[in-house]
C-alpha cells in the first residue's frame, strides 16, 4: 500500500469543512493557516498520486478533492464562513423568507444607496465612488466584528441577525465595485 | 431568464414612485428587506379618517422583479381599506407578473411592506388626532 492510498481511506468524507482542514472550529481564522492547509491537502489528494492506485482510491481522492475545494471557498470567504458556522449549530438562515425590518438598518442601506447614485453624479464620480466604497467597507467589517461577539458569546439568534445584515453589505459592496468599474470604463478613450 | 411583459412595463413606468412625510400621522411607512439579493424597499401609504388608502408610494433599490412588485402593489392597495390591503397576498402578486420561482421573493417582499406599512400606520394612532374633532353633527347626537 502506497502513502497516497493511506491518506485516501484514511479520509473522512463526513468531516466538517473546519475539520477536513485541521482547523478550529471558529470564525476567525489565521488566512496562512488556511491556505496551507488546502495546499497541504490538495498536494495529498492530487491525481498524480493515486495514477497506480485502485479505482475506488481514485474516486476517493477525486471526492476529497472537490470536498476540499469546497471547504476552502467556505472558509476563506468571511460571510459564508459565518453563515456555515450558524449552521454547524443548527440555525438555518432562509434568505428567501427572513426578511429584514430592523426600520434603523433598511434606511441606512436606502441612504448608503442613495449616495453611491448621488457619487455617480458627482463632478469627480470615481472619488466619490470611493468615499463611499471606504464607508461600506468600515460598516461592513463592523458587522463581522459583532458576528464574532455574538457568536462566541454563544448568542445565536443575534449571530443570526447580524449575518443577514452582512448579506446586506456583501451585495452593496458587489454594487459599489460593479458601479466604480463602469465608471473606469467610461474614462477610458 | 426572460421577465414578463408586466414585469418590464412596470420596471420601465414604475407608478407612483417618491416620498412622503414619514412624521404626518397620516402616513404609515413601511421600510423591508431581502438577504437573498440586498434589495431593499420603502412602502408609504396616506390613509383618510375612514380607513382608506388615498395615496401610496414606493421607493425600491433591486431587481426588475422587486422595482414591479412594489409598483404594482402601489397600484392595487389605492382606494382599499386597511384591512384589505393588509390581506393581499404575495402569492397574487407573483401570479399577476408571472414571476418565476427565483424571484418570488420579491412578491414576498412587497407583501411584507405593506404590512410594515399598516402597522407603523396603527402604531402611530393614525387618524386618531382627528376623530376627536366631531366630523358632522350624527356621531354622539344619541
Amino acid at each position: 500500500m502506497t502513502e497516497g492510498d493511506r491518506a485516501t481511506l484514511e479520509l473522512d468524507l463526513k468531516q466538517n469543512h473546519f475539520e477536513l482542514l485541521g482547523l478550529p472550529q471558529r470564525f476567525r481564522i489565521d488566512p496562512g493557516a488556511l491556505s496551507q492547509a488546502y495546499r497541504h491537502m490538495q498536494s495529498a489528494l492530487h491525481p498524480d498520486r493515486f495514477a497506480r492506485a485502485g479505482d475506488q482510491a481514485r474516486r476517493l481522492a477525486v471526492q476529497g478533492a472537490a470536498q476540499v475545494n469546497e471547504a476552502y471557498a467556505v472558509l476563506r470567504d468571511d460571510g459564508r464562513r459565518a453563515r456555515y458556522l450558524l449552521e454547524l449549530h443548527g440555525v438555518a438562515v432562509d434568505e428567501e423568507r427572513d426578511t429584514a425590518q430592523d426600520p434603523e438598518f433598511l434606511m441606512e442601506q436606502m441612504e448608503l444607496r442613495e449616495a453611491l447614485e448621488a457619487a455617480e453624479q458627482d463632478p469627480r464620480p470615481l472619488e466619490a465612488v470611493e468615499r463611499v466604497r471606504a464607508d461600506i467597507g468600515a460598516r461592513h467589517k463592523a458587522l463581522l466584528q459583532a458576528f464574532e461577539q455574538a457568536f462566541e458569546a454563544g448568542d445565536l439568534a443575534a449571530a443570526k441577525a447580524e449575518v443577514l445584515k452582512i448579506r446586506f453589505f456583501e451585495r452593496l459592496r458587489q454594487e459599489a465595485t460593479a458601479l466604480a468599474e463602469r465608471l473606469e470604463d467610461r474614462d477610458l478613450p | 431568464m426572460a421577465y414578463s411583459d408586466k414585469v418590464i412595463d412596470h420596471y420601465e413606468n414604475p407608478r407612483n414612485v417618491g416620498s412622503m412625510d414619514k412624521g404626518d400621522r397620516s402616513v404609515g411607512t413601511g421600510m423591508v428587506g431581502a438577504p437573498a439579493c440586498g434589495d431593499v424597499m420603502k412602502l408609504q401609504i396616506r390613509v383618510n379618517d375612514a380607513g382608506v388608502i388615498e395615496d401610496a408610494k414606493f421607493k425600491t433599490y433591486g431587481c426588475g422583479s422587486a422595482i414591479a412588485s412594489s409598483s404594482l402593489l402601489t397600484e392595487w392597495v389605492k382606494g382599499k381599506t386597511l384591512e384589505e390591503a393588509g390581506s393581499i397576498k404575495n402569492t397574487e402578486i407573483a401570479e399577476e407578473l408571472a414571476l418565476p420561482p427565483v424571484k418570488i421573493h420579491c412578491s414576498v417582499l412587497a407583501e411584507d411592506a405593506i404590512k410594515a406599512a399598516i402597522d407603523d400606520y396603527r402604531k402611530k394612532g393614525g387618524g386618531a388626532a382627528e376623530t376627536i374633532a366631531p366630523v358632522d353633527g350624527e356621531t354622539g347626537a344619541a
